[in-house]
């Protein structure tokens, strides 16, 4: 009865039930349609059920091998990385060391920046032709590099701990430092107090940014394709079984195989660990404990901090300075030739991305703020299945995105492939739940009685949403818009397998020239997609969100 | 007078945790043309969804709403004749109150000289000139009560809603913009419906309260009726205070009722519908409808067992021989002097306020 009443009233107001239906037939089309794809490719062969490569499993190496890789990888780097961040979260959190701020500005380069861009630092330096690899040969005649499982585990460790980081961080400093205190004040030891107290409250958020890291690194495509030498992982291996061998059974199985230790993840860490969290939220920010550490423990973890965030940086100097060489390891004289290239033959690419970044960024901040709108107050039916279906690719590896696009979109009706829309698409599907998610956060602190007046007083959905709503979460609709924006100039997992001769990504061109082996022409693009990536963060989030923020805040 | 607002067995049941609340249970309820009618009840009694179910916030689980005589259940809030004055009033933060109050109008698409002086006019109602270009985190507390009003006025609906508008003021302003407000209730001869749970704020207001408990009406009429003849415990224990004497019909003649409360006490009271001669009953006593007599006057004799002192007022507990204890209310106790605790005292029903309910 409810139900159908509640539909009977979207009769009555139009723009809603059309905009309704017109998200879920985004949802459906976009979302719910290619990992269909992906499924039925992987299941059926020429029609028939017929799950041949499930069934070959444990006999293909080709298939058994690159998913113990990458469970290794992952389950190394997810160690490797929750430990760094708990370090950096400890000291920023508990300590008072000097310089956190810069820690902590370092900590979220890896985050804006391709992440790739580590790999190809780790390759000028410790590659076939790199700095330290040179060295070592000439030296002492010793023939290795970083290639394979050491170079995936370093880079993509280095990439990711930043996420531990900040998840720690907000659990370490969510724990009442009077807790530790008291622990102390009763005469435990600090090492006892550590791992009596803190240790055991921390241990959801640990679990969580264990959890996190893992499905990042088992979604990687970045970092593997560049440094994985004879290590193949699932994301490198279903990418070459499409544009190498042309198998897109084989790609789809792969990607469903991979699918299957990202969702558990994803579901443990979101529905068990998240559950489990001890963390209180006063809103008040607790002053940190500087009692519960040793000297010897703060300027020790300082030193830790200190090299790691001096490698971080070196390798985003080699970046800049591979840039400015003839051609890295053999001729390494410094030119502008390589940003002479990259804004001569290059310049396509930097124009397509930023055309394609330049429709997905609006179209994708729009449509989230919309559906976090939709899903937080308005009643429809099918409320709860939308607010499911537009994160669900949050939980999903772009590789199986990537996959399902090329399935779903090759052919009529919906033929798409070679077109910058397909791209724009795979952008907005894919880094709309952010945006979601913040704008869901900041409906949150909205008094639902400021658009149930405006409703109240007669304006229909639209006028409510564009005068009142927007204008109260511009924040959150402009910080979604960054990041659509960010992602769309330095992602690659999914849209490798949907650009084209006609769009290209300069991310791609940037894997191409890492491929022909020029890695000052690939360093001189990623000077480029920094530079472009700080350019816009500063210019949104500084002179245009002020602009729409100023008549909100002077009203605040 | 014609029924503005008519609600039709209306119900309301929220699932939250796999379990069923039910809010609003088969409500019915009618508003006159011109009428303030109070919704009464204590904290999570349903008030608020029954306000949300007639502004078209809630869509209800069964029953109808009607404004005007017409069926509105399936039209959304901004299709409905209503406004709503929200307790935490959703000024728009963003907007000047100018712009607060004329955001109904504009949606109205009125032409801009008249959504002026609409809006002038308004604000010059409940005394808002002046602060046209101020935004809300820039008014008072009262003040940004008024500009609510006033923007849910300035449409001129056919049913003003109040969700506790007051619960946000300090005692004295409260009571203040309480006149106010019925003030201009009665001059625009606006239909309104209004929530509270304060009992007094209710009295003064209205012209009808309905009061509710567990989401159903226990009973409508004017606060004199509520409180003179409560329908059952727990509108006679809601609305003000209240000693509840076991009693007994014993007679009736011309309009009268003889009963005998425990204890042996007799007395004649106004006869209300349904009670034979023999039936058990509860006598409903207000504590003010006692005279407290120098010992062996009045009706009976009890002992204080407990005093409370707060100025225009003193309250006792007696005992009385029944063993049930009696709460009485003395006005002005300087005149009579403060009894302490022990005292025996006569004591003396007033016939004229006691109220028979049944057992
Ligand atoms: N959105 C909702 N979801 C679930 N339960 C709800 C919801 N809104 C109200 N309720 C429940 O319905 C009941 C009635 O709530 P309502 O807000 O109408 O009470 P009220 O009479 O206005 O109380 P108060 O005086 O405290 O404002 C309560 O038990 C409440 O918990
Ligand atoms: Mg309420």
């Amino acid at each position: 009865m409810e139900r159908y009443r509640e539909l009977r009233r979207l009769v009555h107001d139009p723009f809603l039930l059309l905009l309704v239906t017109l998200v879920f037939a985004l949802l459906a089309l976009f979302i719910v349609y290619p990992l269909v794809r992906v499924l039925a490719t992987s299941l059926f062969y020429r029609g028939e059920f017929n799950p041949k490569y499930f069934l070959q499993f444990f006999e293909r190496r080709y298939l058994i091998r690159p998913f113990l890789n990458s469970l290794t990888v992952g389950g190394l780097v997810a160690l490797l990385g929750t430990i760094i961040g708990f370090a950096f979260a400890y000291a920023v959190t508990r300590t008072d060391i000097p310089g956190k701020s810069v820690f902590k500005v370092i900590a979220t380069f890896p985050i804006i920046s391709p992440p790739f861009l580590i790999a190809l630092a780790a390759i000028l330096l410790l590659g076939n032709h790199g700095l330290i690899t040179e060295f070592l040969r000439t030296r002492f005649g010793i023939d290795w590099d970083i290639y394979g499982l050491p170079g995936l585990v370093l880079t993509e460790t280095l990439a990711y701990f930043p996420l531990a980081f900040m998840t720690l961080e907000g659990v370490l400093s969510g724990i009442d430092p009077a807790l530790e205190e008291s622990a102390l004040d009763l005469g435990a030891s600090r090492l006892r107090t550590f791992f009596k107290v803190t240790l055991p409250l921390a241990t959801p958020g640990i679990a969580s940014a264990l959890l996190l890291v893992f499905i990042r690194s088992l979604e990687d495509f970045g970092n593997p394709i560049v440094i994985q030498g004879h290590y193949p992982v699932l994301t490198t291996q279903a990418y070459l079984a499409v544009t190498g061998m042309y198998n897109l059974p084989l790609a789809a199985t792969l990607s469903v195989i991979l699918l299957v230790p990202t969702l558990l993840a994803f579901v443990l860490q979101r529905y068990w660990v998240s559950r489990r969290s001890y963390v209180t939220v006063t809103g008040r920010p607790t002053p940190s404990s500087l009692k519960a550490t040793t000297p010897g423990l703060k300027w020790g973890l300082f030193g830790v901090l200190c090299v790691l965030s001096g490698i971080i940086l070196l390798f985003y100097g080699l970046v800049f300075y591979g840039s400015l060489t003839r051609m890295w390891g053999l001729d390494n004289t410094l030119t502008l030739e390589n940003f002479r290239y990259v804004f001569s033959t290059g310049l396509a690419y930097l124009l397509d991305t930023l055309k394609i970044a330049g429709m997905a960024t609006p179209i994708g901040g729009i449509l989230a703020v919309v559906i976090a709108y939709l899903v937080t107050r308005k009643r429809f039916p099918g409320r709860g299945l939308m607010d499911f279906l537009s994160m669900l690719n949050f939980a999903i590896p772009g590789t199986i995105v990537g996959i399902g696009y090329i399935l779903a979109f090759h052919n009529p009706p919906f033929r798409l492939t070679g077109t910058a829309a397909i791209i724009a698409l795979v952008f907005i599907f894919r880094r709309m739940p952010v945006g979601i998610r913040e704008a869901v956060a900041m409906l949150q602190q909205v008094d639902p009685a400021i658009e149930e007046a405006a409703v109240d007083l007669g304006a229909g959905f639209a006028r409510a949403f564009r005068r009142i709503v927007l204008p109260l979460i511009s924040p959150a609709f402009i910080s979604g818009m960054v990041y659509i924006f960010v992602r769309c100039v330095t992602a690659i997992s999914a849209v490798v397998f949907v650009v084209s001769a006609q769009w290209q990504l300069i991310t791609v061109a940037l894997l191409h020239e890492v491929d022909n082996a020029d890695l000052s022409q690939a360093a001189a693009y990623g000077v480029v997609i920094i530079v472009v990536v700080l350019g816009v963060i500063l210019l949104l989030d500084n002179v245009l969100g002020k602009l729409i923020l100023r008549r909100w805040q002077r009203a605040r | 007078m014609p029924v503005e607002v008519r609600l039709q067995g209306l119900t309301k049941v929220f699932h939250s945790h796999r379990e069923a609340v039910v809010a609003v249970d088969h409500l019915d309820l009618e508003v006159e043309k011109g009428e303030l009618v109070t919704l009464l009840g204590p904290s999570g009694c349903g008030k608020t969804t029954t306000l949300r179910l007639v502004g078209g916030f809630e869509i209800p689980t069964a029953g109808e709403v009607y404004l005007g005589g017409k069926r509105v259940t399936h039209l959304p809030p901004q299709r409905r004749d209503t406004a709503t004055v929200f307790q935490s009033y959703g000024l728009f933060p963003h907007m000047t109150v100018f712009e607060n109050v004329a955001f109904g109008l504009k949606v109205r698409r009125l032409p801009r000289e008249e959504v002026r002086r609409r809006v002038r006019e308004a604000l010059r109602l409940v005394n808002l000139e002046g602060l046209e270009r101020r935004y809300p985190r820039e008014l008072s507390g009262g003040q940004q009560q008024r500009v609510a009003l006033c923007r849910a006025l300035v449409i001129e609906p056919r049913v003003l809603l109040f969700d506790e508008p007051l619960s946000n003021l300090d005692a004295k302003l409260r009571v203040e913009t309480r006149e106010q407000i019925r003030k201009l209730q009665k001059e625009l001869g606006i239909t309104s419906l209004y929530v509270t749970h304060d009992q007094a704020e209710a009295m003064a207001i209205s012209d009808r309260i309905a009061v509710m408990n567990e989401g159903r009406l226990q009973q409508i009429g004017p606060p004199y009726e509520i409180y003179a003849h409560p329908a059952n415990r727990f509108v006679a224990d809601f609305i003000g205070r209240a000693n509840f004497l076991r009693a007994r019909v014993v007679g009736s003649a011309d309009g009268k009722l003889a009963v005998e409360l425990a204890g042996g006490v007799r007395l004649e009271v106004p006869a209300v519908a349904g009670f034979e001669p023999g039936t058990e009953a509860v006598a409903v006593v207000r504590p003010e409808a006692v005279d407290i007599l120098p010992e062996g006057e009045g009706d009976v004799t009890a002992t204080v067992v407990f005093g409370h002192y707060t100025g225009s007022l003193a309250t006792y507990k007696l005992a009385l021989p029944s063993g049930e204890d009696l709460e009485v209310e003395v006005l002005s106790p300087q005149e009579k002097g403060f009894l302490p605790e022990g005292t025996r005292v006569g004591v003396r029903f007033h016939r004229q306020s006691i109220h028979l309910l049944e057992e």
